[in-house]
Parts: C-alpha cells; structure tokens; sequence
C-alpha cells in the first residue's frame, strides 16, 4: 500500500512540489504500478542466479589515459549563472 | 555528589577514511586527475553527469582499491558491483554518486595498533569500497560557487568496525593506515590537501553495557589530530548531556578548529535516504584468483612487518628504525647503505639527524633529491678517517643534496679536507711556536696545560682544517725536541 506520506516525502526527496489535487493521483497511480510489478513476485526464481545487470557482460574497463577536458569556457556554457571560472547557485550550507 | 557522576564510561569509536587515488585520470572519464587546476577547466560530459554520457571503470583505479584492500588483510569480492547513492546538493551534478552498496571491492579486513597498554590490538575494518568524489563548493556571502574539477576523482572510502576505544587510538590507527597506504604508492595521502580526509562515528556508553550507546558523526576535521581533538570533546560532550539525564542525538556534527567545538548539523532525516540501487550504466566486475596474486606481489614490505625486520637483522634500536621506516624511500636508503658501510647506529644516526634535518628545512622527501647511498656512506667514513670534522661533514651533505656532486668534489672545491698530512702540519705548528714564543717556552719548562692554546692557535690559522690531534702531537714532539 502506497499512502499520502509516501508520495510526499518521495516528491520532497525528488524536489517536486505536488498541487493537492495531484497527490491523490499519484498516489492511485503508483499502487497501481506496484499491483503491476508485483505479479513478478509469483515467479518461481530459485534457479535464477541474481543479477544486477540485464547484459550478460563484465569487466568493460579504461586504461588509465588523459584526454582532453572540455575545458573551463566550454564548461560554464551549460551554466546558468557562473563567477570566477565557478557554477554560481544559490547559497547552500547543509 | 550526583550518583550518576561515579559511573564509569567506556568509548566506542568507528572511523570512516576517504583516500584519493592517485590515478593519472578520473575514474570514470579521461579527465585528469589533478588538484589545484583552474576551476571546471578539467570537467566533461560524464563528470559534469551531461544527459546521454556514460561512465566506463579505470582500470588502474580498480587495482589501487584492491591493493588498499589486500594490504589491510581484506577478502577482495570476486564479483564487484556499483550502486547509484541518490542525494540532492550542488556538488553532484547527477544527483547521485556511484558508488557501491552491497559488493565492494574488499571486506573483513584488519590493522593493528598498539593499545594504551602497549598491546597490540586488531582493529577489524568493515569494507572498502570505491566511489566517486563531489565538486568542491566554495560559499560566498550570497552564493556558492562550485567547481567540478574534483567530481569524478576516484576515492576508496575504508570503514573499520567500532573497535576504537579512545580518540587516542583513532589516532594512531590513522597513523598506521597513512603508513600503509603510503607504502602501497595508491595516494599521496596528504590531508591537506584533502586526499586523505576522515569522518568519526562515536558514541559512550556505560562499562559492561553491551548495547551500543547513540552515536554522532563527527565531520571536517582537516589533520589527524584535529581528529584526536574532536574525540576529545564529543566524549567529554556525550558524558554531560548523559550526566544531566538527557538524550544524544542521532546527529552529523561538525568540528569547527577555530572554536575547539563541534556544531550540529541540523541535516533533515530525509538526507540520509540514499536510496541506493544498482547502476545500469556499468556492469559487474568478476576479479580472477591470478589478478588477486598480481597484485598481491605488487605489494611492497609493508611498514610493520619492515620495522620488525629492521630491528632484528641489523641490530638497531627501535627508536631508530621507527624512525626509517616513516618513509619507504628512507628505509630502502638505509637498507642500501648497508651494503657499503658496516656501523648501522652511525647511518641510522646520519639518516636520522642530518639528513632528516636537510630533508624537513627543504620540505622536500629524500624521492625528490639527488643523493645516493654510496655517496652518503662515503661521507660518513670522511669522518671516520678523520678526512672531515663532523661538523664539516654537516656541511658537505648540504652542498651534495644542493649540488648533487660527489663528496669528494665538495671536499676538494670548498678545501674542506682536514690538514692531516705531516709536513704541512709541521710547517703550520713552526709559524705557530714562533708567534708565541713565551707560551712555547712555558710547554718547554714542563707546562702541558699550555699545548692546548697552541693547537687552538694553529686551528685559527687554518680556520679549523687542521687535524688537532695531530697538531698536538707535533708541538709535543718539537717542544720536547729541542729541549
């Protein structure tokens, strides 16, 4: 069961600001994923061996080699705001 | 007295370490891996976490976590995975750090300290597991400024179990894992820089108590004993709010060094819900027994099992080779000079003072200098043959570690040697006598004590290169002469 709270603090962690009329939404709309996804629960997977990747690959490594950066010009055009070579945001101080 | 304040009270201390690796690149893009750089000038897509790039492992960065691993006696995980740790702050673009949850590189390892006793003691260390640093942030009075040239630098974070009974072990576990890890050439270790930084878990609770007692964690802490000295003051703080009836809170704390206090950090619960699942974007990795062996070979002597072997096979004090064995390099030197020199208290005696007293007022590491363990053996039999003073002989190895030249250069370039050779002498001790020809007089009617402000004389002449032994032999030897 999916309640209120979830949906709020999973939106608080997301930083989503939910109107009221959404929430209720939501809230239907995830117990209705979770029902969904839970039918895989019925699956017998005791022959399975655990995974945590859909490719059946390993190991893709680098050596470890420099290449060249985007540099500081080229990165700050993504910024919205920038200050001494710096992303300039709000002030944050956890 | 309160009845509370005769309870006795026991701490229990878990370190959590965060070392830089010292790869050539980052860990998951070819960025280079280097500090003080221009702020964002060594970003790129996958760093800056740009939509559509993708993170691919270095190799190197892998190794350095498993040779850590090995050398702090862990089981390395032959299948290794990564795990996406989600939290929102301006240093992580991507809103969350790879970084691994339930397959790190290494687990259940072990480092030995020495308890208040003296006894040896084994700290079990949890796991070591690799991940990815944030950006730094700078915070101006109206904003905060970030530059990501450290997202992405690859760092092993090491986590002992909460095995620590005082801020003063902590201490010297921190010591003795610097020492290791020093050993192993996988980071420079330097907490000023920030390459080795270290958060502490601590709680108290009362002695026979086995449940643990509620715990804060101590962050920003900038050296090793600012560490010793947060300790300190959490216990001291956990033992008052506990003394007064009331409750710790589960809380990060951070140590202000200017105050000598630590501050809560007011952090929302929510904070610490990482949500942790694992990263699509890399795949497993699967580390064979034959690569565990390669590295495992790679594995220098490591400073303890050295410092025993010092001590036993060339029969030096522990003081001495506690000393040595601080640098890896130093105790390579010292092993070499062996080979040509046989006093090994007189070149512990040589490494220890003047050249460590070279190496600190050039703050410099004998690595960086050009000095070879020929040369320096050398110079101590200069001394031993009476060629140099010692005091000469502490100069010589300034103007070698400057110049780099051999010591029998600098002895002949600066005229150093000692006046040794008779002939020379004699003709020295003559003018000598002929100057003061009232004290020579004196020595002649019997007064030895007067031989003394001869020599002293004659050392003046030759601004302290005569051998005055031997310049005291010669005036002897004339006075009584002519008698």
């Amino acid at each position: 069961m999916i309640s209120k709270e979830d949906v709020l603090n999973i939106a608080s962690l997301s930083r989503i600001h939910l109107q009221d009329n959404e929430i209720d939404q939501l809230t239907k709309n995830l117990e209705d994923i979770l029902e969904y996804i839970a039918k895989l629960e019925k699956l017998d997977v005791s022959n399975v061996e655990p995974t945590s990747h859909v490719l059946p690959i390993e190991n893709v490594y680098r050596e470890d080699k420099v290449n060249s950066s985007l540099g500081q010009s080229a990165a700050l055009k993504i910024s919205t705001e920038n200050q001494n070579g710096s992303f300039k945001v709000p002030k944050v101080i956890e | 007295m309160d009845k509370t304040a005769t309870k006795e009270y026991e701490t229990v201390i878990g370190l959590e370490v965060h070392l830089q690796l010292s790869t050539e690149s980052k860990i998951f893009c070819s960025c280079a891996n280097k500090f003080g750089e221009d702020p964002n000038s060594l970003t790129c897509p996958v760093c800056l976490g740009l939509p559509g790039s993708l993170p691919v492992l270095n190799k190197k960065a892998l190794e350095y976590g498993i040779k850590a691993g090995l050398a702090l006696n862990c089981s390395i995980n032959p299948l290794i995975k990564f795990d996406r740790k989600n939290y929102y702050y301006p240093d992580l673009p991507k809103a969350y750090q790879i970084s691994q949850y339930d397959m790190p590189v290494a687990s259940n390892g072990f480092l030995m300290i020495t308890d208040e006793d003296g006894k040896p003691k084994t700290i079990r260390i949890l796991r070591a597991h690799l991940e990815e640093d944030a950006g730094k942030l700078i915070h101006e009075s109206t904003c905060s400024l970030v530059d990501y040239n450290r997202t992405g630098t690859p760092l092993l974070e090491i986590v002992t179990e909460p095995d620590l009974s005082s801020p003063q072990e902590a201490y010297d576990y921190l010591q003795n894992l610097k020492l290791t890890l020093q050993y192993l050439n996988v980071s420079d270790c330097d907490m000023e820089k920030g390459s080795l930084r270290c958060d502490a878990n601590i709680s108290i609770r009362e002695k026979g108590v086995i449940k643990l007692g509620t715990k804060t964690e101590l962050k920003n802490m900038n050296s090793f004993k600012a560490v010793k000295t947060a300790l300190e003051y959490e216990v001291s703080r956990h033992k008052k709010v506990i003394l007064a009836g009331d409750r710790i809170t589960q809380e990060s704390r951070l140590w202000d060094e200017s105050k000598q206090m630590s501050f809560s950090m007011r952090s929302k619960e929510e904070a610490h819900d990482y949500r942790y699942f694992p990263e699509p974007d890399l795949v497993p990795f699967v580390v064979s027994d034959e690569r565990i062996s390669e590295i495992k070979a790679s594995i220098p002597e490591l400073p303890f099992t050295k410092l025993e072997r010092l001590i036993k096979e060339y029969k030096i004090t522990e003081y001495d080779a506690r000393i040595i064995i601080q640098d890896n390099a130093i105790s390579d030197f010292f092993e070499e000079c062996t080979l040509h020199y046989k006093d090994f208290k007189k070149i512990c005696n040589w490494i220890n003072g003047s050249l460590l007293q070279e190496l600190n007022s050039r703050k410099t590491k004998l690595a960086q200098i050009d000095l070879g363990a020929l040369e320096f053996t050398k110079l101590i039999q200069k001394i031993d043959d009476e060629t140099l003073s010692n005091l000469a002989a502490k100069d010589v190895l300034t103007h070698m570690i400057d110049s780099g030249k051999s010591v029998d250069e600098i002895v002949k370039e600066k005229g150093l040697s000692q006046v040794s050779n008779d002939s020379e002498l004699e003709k020295i001790v003559e003018e000598v006598i002929a100057d003061n020809e009232k004290v020579a007089n004196e020595i002649k009617e019997g007064k030895e004590s007067a031989v003394g402000f001869l020599v002293g004389q004659a050392m003046k002449r030759t601004q302290g290169k005569a051998n005055p032994k031997k310049v005291g032999e010669i005036i002897k030897n004339k006075l009584s002469k002519s008698q």
